[in-house]
């Protein structure tokens, strides 16, 4: 098995080969696209796009409130403070505390998510190129068997590829 | 954007960070020394106690708690302003965004010192996390500096992902067209960044979702911060309107601190071509949107007072409308609303020079009004046998500027880790219609479009 890729100038000619390979029978999950910048406006930079992560965050503010709740109230309750009047467990101030505790679980929640869906921090994958950092878009297919090579290298030869790079 | 524009645009951007010029090391270093003049003073405040201060009997809160309402002040400038420029999809915001941010990150870590520099004994501050204590003693959860304290650090931490996270894109790039160690300290902090669809659209999806998040989280720091006084029964403290007044001053400071700083930052690292006129417009706009605000709280704030008449209240009131207070207050009027009205209203002034000048002012204006809203209070409390007066001794003010030295110390260092504008959010805002305009043009050389 061999990764095969190519780097394209602009998002049009990654789009083209993009087209190409699909054409040429290769699945869309086979096919690894990169660039230096968000791409949402072309087919092969709108893949992926659903995420659950907005509930998640939801989930993250759930817990921070609970953990608010649960650390103000049984803490008052185990160390009651006795102060002009107010209840010992008082609500009304520990509201700022669970509001705070709130919106941090949801951005921890949002981080983690993101960590875990973007694979953060992990390796380089093995055909990463740094021409991408030059304002390169990678087309690429990251196994391909001996009778498939050609016609991944055709496809991107049509479409204006400006290196064609194998990896074993 | 085609690789030679994307080429141009990295390079204009990265120069700072990866070239150092001599400038830099001198401003380091000058720098560098008033910082450590400061830390000196405060070891010194520290030996000798508090006393070394003006603070006295009556008046215990005075200017490091007048600089401490400040940069917490700032820090609303960043995260707040490019939360809010996000969520409404401003495209101008996006060379604004990342000099903004910084503002936020370390305006409030220098924010946040000055309850500790306030503190007789500063090794005791742990004493406000909350923990199980075997002194028997548990953090209030009623007392406002218990608030402040889960308020600032869930901005600072919010505010420090907010920042990070659009920047790993950025290092990425850094790592790319680096070698040697440079490489690898890119290498750990890009943590494998590689441009995805995938990973682009996950990125941008935490980064709204932070949007929404850090708007109440910064609205709630500062309303926090203004419950440290109207919590209290002091004259002209005790007020329902301090929250939003504050919240209101902090944005008006913040964006004044953002104007100035992103003016030096065009001069100092040639970044004409980024930081562009209609900027400062836009932000000189906002700026004049908040001045009229500010006015108008103040106005209200005074008014109720006036009416009321109380007679301690009254006593605070005249004293800084007539009474010793007075200079202060009227210097405060001038730079706050005076200056900033005509340079900002009148389209012909609103230059970048016209808006620094005003932002000047408006920095002045606001550290002002927070030594107004502390000091004159604590000064003719509601028993006049308490009665006293304050005036600043060198310590205090010798911290005070080394605060200022060190935000620039700070900001001067971060702009050497990362570039100041962020890059990719710059390529996707730049020339949107030559995009389009190139999208068409290849269709039809694919034979898409007849």
């Amino acid at each position: 098995m061999t990764a095969i890729y190519g780097l394209y100038a602009t998002p049009n000619s990654a789009q083209r080969a993009f087209d190409k390979l699909r054409a040429a029978g290769i699945s869309e999950k086979e096919i690894v696209v990169m660039s230096s910048e968000p791409l949402e406006e072309y087919a092969f930079g709108s893949r992926d796009r659903q995420t659950i992560m907005p509930w998640i965050a939801v989930l993250g503010a759930a817990t921070g409130l609970a953990v608010a709740y649960l650390l103000t109230s049984l803490t008052q309750r185990a160390w009651a403070i006795n102060t002009g009047g107010m209840p010992i467990v008082s609500n009304y101030t520990n509201l700022i505390i669970m509001f705070e505790l709130t919106m941090l679980g949801a951005v921890f929640a949002t981080v983690l998510t993101l960590m875990k869906t973007a694979r953060l921090p992990g390796r380089l994958p093995k055909f990463y190129d740094p021409e991408i950092s030059r304002g390169k878009i990678l087309v690429g297919v990251g196994r391909v068997d001996g009778s498939r090579v050609a016609s991944v290298e055709a496809a991107f030869q049509s479409t204006g590829v400006e290196t064609i790079k194998t990896v074993q | 954007m085609n690789p030679e524009t994307d080429n141009r645009l990295a390079d204009d951007l990265l120069r700072p960070v990866l070239h150092t010029s001599r400038g830099f090391y001198i401003a380091v270093a000058l720098f560098s020394s008033i910082v450590l003049c400061g830390a000196a003073t405060w070891g010194y405040q520290i030996y000798y106690g508090i006393g070394v201060t003006g603070y006295n009997w009556p008046v215990f809160w005075a200017f490091h708690e007048t600089n401490f309402v400040f940069w917490i002040g700032i820090s609303h400038a960043g995260t707040l302003i490019s939360a809010i420029l996000r969520i409404v999809n401003a495209t101008w915001r996006r060379p604004v965004t990342r000099c903004a941010e910084v503002i936020t990150a370390f305006a409030l870590m220098i924010g946040a010192m000055f309850p500790l520099i306030h503190l007789g004994r500063p090794w005791l501050a742990w004493w406000l996390i909350p923990y199980p204590s075997e002194r028997g003693l548990w953090p209030n959860y009623r007392s406002p500096l218990v608030w402040d304290f889960f308020a600032i650090n869930t901005y600072l931490t919010a505010s420090l992902l907010f920042l990070i996270l659009p920047a790993l894109p950025d290092f990425a790039l850094i790592r790319d067209r680096t070698t040697g160690w440079r490489k690898r300290v890119y290498s750990i902090l890009s943590m494998g960044w590689h441009g995805t669809p995938k990973q682009w659209h996950r990125l941008e999806s935490a980064m709204h979702i932070m949007a929404l998040a850090i708007i109440p989280i910064a609205v709630s720091v500062h309303t926090i911060v203004s419950f440290d006084f109207s919590m209290a029964l002091v004259p002209m403290w005790h007020s329902t309107i301090f929250g939003p007044y504050f919240v209101a001053g902090a944005i008006f400071s913040g964006i004044a601190a953002l104007i100035i700083v992103m003016a030096l930052l065009r001069k100092l690292l040639h970044l004409e071509a980024y930081l562009l006129p209609l900027h400062f417009q836009n932000l000189g706009k906002l700026m004049l949107t908040m001045s009229l605000l500010w006015g108008y709280f103040v106005f209200n704030e005074r008014l109720t007072i006036w009416y009321g008449n109380s007679p301690h209240e009254m006593t605070v009131f005249w004293s800084t409308q007539t009474g010793k207070y007075a200079p202060l207050f009227w210097t405060m009027v001038l730079c706050n609303f005076v200056i900033p009205f005509p340079l900002l209203t009148i389209k012909r002034l609103r230059s970048i020079t016209a808006t620094v000048i005003a932002s000047c002012g408006v920095v002045v204006g606001m550290w002002l009004e927070r030594f107004l809203i502390i000091v004159p209070s604590l000064s003719r409390k509601a028993a006049s046998f308490s009665w006293g007066s304050y005036t600043p001794r060198w310590p205090e003010i010798v911290i005070m500027v080394a605060s200022f030295a060190g935000m620039a110390l700070l900001y001067l260092l971060f702009s050497k880790l990362m570039p100041i504008i962020s890059i990719w959010e710059l390529k996707v805002g730049q020339h949107p219609q030559i995009k389009s305009a190139a999208k068409v043009q290849d269709a039809e050389a694919a034979g898409e479009l007849v």
